[in-house]
């Protein structure tokens, strides 16, 4: 079968699959079956800090430029999608369903919101980017927090979204937007890794002054990644505020900036799978210790970063490392005698990239 | 004119505990290069057992200096073995991993500690005993000191020239400046390097301690995240002065407290809301960086290939 064809019907395949997720979990349910409410907010907030953690990861896990301002990236596409519905989107929702039904003129909508979010945070992220990346390891790092907290605080100043006292936003998001992005996130991000640009990016993250002798423009491979980290972000930002419908700079402080880097850490920098894996489990975990007997549930968030302790001072590199968890890594640790780990196994960072880059010519050998 | 000596005197009050708590964020940051995220709890934890001190030893009745100075020493020591603790069992494990894996520590330690605190105390505020009889002097016609600032003022310049004297004049400090220097040069040289960064994290924990528990009498609301903001500016002053750099960390922290003052003081005169006293800091560690990145009084430092 042509690979264009393959392709157009796995994603079909994968579009009619979340639809029909996508009801399971809705109000009405599908076939009588549904999800509790509860439920389905873990699951559709899960997908979103999915965007998060995987855009984070192509930043801080590939280029190795350590940034803890993310949730202001998050911030500024939320938002700014959110002036767009709130002021205009009604009369042009309205001048467009005339033309082409509500259902489309409703979705159409909302992905030009999330255009507009991923664009104006894309901008940011070029904003900061620029002067900041010339910075390295933890200066850069206090510098995106301080961005990122600046933006907050600007936020905060402008009465047009709702500055101290909140914004209220009109819900768009449903698990269909959000699956559908989060995955194309990790599209994007996989075909980035794996492309020119992502040797470039790693080739930075294990030695940038090496990376600069080969004569790899260092600088402008930096701002690119985290531009479109940034407006990853951002899109992650409008499907939050149109999910939540209720918009305080208080979701966007450093400690969000924190869990999403706890995320990709926890999964293992510079793994994908480890990103998706870290956010889901950063999301689920506070939810589960809620179901810890009596007096202990108010020690759940105690539980939960006592276990980020555990994790790093046993596991530093991350449950996956570097490596990609899939069908070809099975394979190989099968073959692979025990004892043997390939890379990983003595500093935080792991050196080696192959794990990642073997499974991949395997993928595109098949 | 009064207005400006006030806020001058203000924003020093509030300087000098900056420069206290960005002390401990430059020594422990000179010696591990680590940024000590759970420093500003150790600041807040200090506030705390300075609070139950004063209760259970009686001496939250009524003002009284000798309680005051035992509270505070008291305090001071609590939070030293606080922060060797932490240090011991959370910072030693890791410290030769990578960089990444030591901040993402820290930043587990200061929320676990937050989170305890929470989940032991409530978030909410609890009013800290006033153990100083407050009184204001005049200065210069309209300009007022309470006896709580000349106190932060007087504990805190005490406090720094002790911690000059030992890191210059002692053993222990002459360690420490070579830990920093080279830590596997020192480690050669004889320097039992765990102890010295113990003490290190001792000094940096109970001038943290003596903050918090100074802030509590200027202004006595403390509560389990009371920490997290002071400490990220202190950590800016740090920067701003020349991390690793202990003039420098001073220096860092009264400038911060003044530009903030003068934010909140005169600002809204030129446009800018009062709101903008916590962005300050960052704006300008983002200009310093950008223009000076070692910091007002660092060295630069020649990256070898």
């Amino acid at each position: 079968m042509p690979t264009l064809l393959k392709r157009v019907v796995v994603a079909l395949i994968i579009i009619i699959v979340l639809v029909a997720l996508n009801q399971y979990m809705g109000d009405e349910g599908l076939f009588g079956f549904g999800v509790p409410p509860y439920y389905a907010r873990i699951i559709i907030l899960a997908a979103i800090n999915v965007m998060l953690a995987v855009s984070l990861n192509l930043i801080t896990g590939f280029t190795g430029q350590f940034s803890i301002g993310h949730a202001g990236f998050m911030a500024v596409g939320a938002y700014a999608s959110a002036y767009m519905t709130v002021y205009h989107a009604q009369a042009w929702e309205r001048a467009l369903a005339g033309m082409v039904g509500e259902t489309v003129a409703h979705a159409l909508i909302f992905v030009l919101a999330i255009t507009v979010g991923g664009i104006v945070a894309g901008l940011a992220g070029l904003l900061v980017g620029i002067p900041s990346l010339r910075l390295r390891g933890d200066y850069l790092a206090i510098v995106t927090l301080g961005f990122a907290e600046i933006i907050r605080i600007v936020i905060l100043n402008i009465d047009k979204v709702g500055g101290a006292t909140g914004f209220s936003v009109p819900g768009y998001t449903n698990f269909l937007w959000v699956g559908i992005f989060a995955i194309l996130t990790v599209i994007v991000v996989y075909n980035i890794v794996h492309s020119d640009m992502g040797r470039a990016l790693i080739s930075i993250r294990e030695d940038e002054l090496a990376a600069e002798a080969m004569g790899i423009n260092t600088t402008r491979y930096k701002v690119v990644s985290f531009v479109i980290s940034s407006a990853m972000a951002g899109m992650a930002g409008v499907l939050f505020a149109h999910y939540t419908r209720f918009l305080s700079t208080n979701d966007f402080q450093f400690i969000r900036s924190f869990e999403i880097i706890i995320m990709i850490v926890l999964g293992g920098m510079g793994s994908l799978t480890g990103a998706v894996f870290g956010a889901i489990v950063v999301t689920l975990l506070p939810e589960l210790l809620r179901q810890l007997p009596g007096d202990f549930s108010q020690y759940r968030l105690v539980v939960y970063s006592a276990l980020l302790i555990i994790i790093m001072l046993t596991r530093p590199q991350g449950v996956l490392g570097t490596r990609e968890f899939g069908l070809s890594w099975l394979k190989r640790s099968r073959r692979r005698p025990e004892g043997t780990e390939a890379v990983g196994g003595t500093a935080g960072v792991p050196i080696a990239e192959k794990p990642a880059i073997d499974s991949a010519k395997e993928v595109k050998n098949q | 004119m009064d207005t400006f000596v006030q806020q001058l005197i203000n924003g020093l009050t509030i300087g000098a505990i900056y420069a206290l708590l960005a002390l401990g964020y430059t020594m422990v940051y000179g010696i591990l290069r680590l940024i000590n995220f759970a420093h500003g709890d150790i600041y807040m934890v200090g506030a705390f057992v300075g609070y139950f001190l004063s209760f259970q030893l009686g001496f939250a009745a009524g003002p009284s200096l000798v309680g005051l100075g035992i509270v505070l020493v008291g305090s001071m020591i609590i939070s030293a073995l606080v922060g060797m603790a932490i240090e011991r069992f959370a910072y030693r494990p890791i410290r030769k991993y990578a960089r990444m894996t030591t901040l993402i520590t820290a930043i587990g330690v200061s929320l676990l500690i937050e989170n305890l605190f929470v989940a032991r105390l409530g978030a909410a505020p609890r009013a800290f005993p006033q153990l100083l009889q407050e009184q204001s002097y005049t200065l210069f016609g309209n300009a007022a000191i309470s006896k709580s600032q000349i106190l932060i003022f007087v504990v805190s310049i005490a406090l720094m020239l002790l911690l000059q004297y030992i890191i210059f004049k002692t053993k222990v400090g002459t360690a420490m400046r070579a830990v920093s220097f080279n830590l596997n040069s020192a480690k050669l040289m004889g320097i039992n390097t765990d102890v010295i960064i113990s003490v290190t994290f001792a000094l940096g924990s109970a001038l943290a301690a003596a903050g918090g528990v100074l802030t509590a009498q200027y202004n006595p609301q403390i509560d389990p995240l009371m920490g997290i903001i002071t400490g990220l500016k202190a950590f800016v002053a740090a920067v701003l002065g020349g991390i690793g750099n202990i003039p420098g960390a001073v220096l860092g922290g009264l400038l911060i407290g003044l530009a903030e003052t003068f934010v909140v003081g005169y600002g809204q005169n030129v446009g800018v809301p009062t709101t903008f006293r916590d962005a300050v800091a960052f704006a300008i560690l983002i200009l310093v960086l950008l223009f000076r990145p070692t910091g007002l009084l660092g060295s630069t430092v020649q990256e070898k290939v």
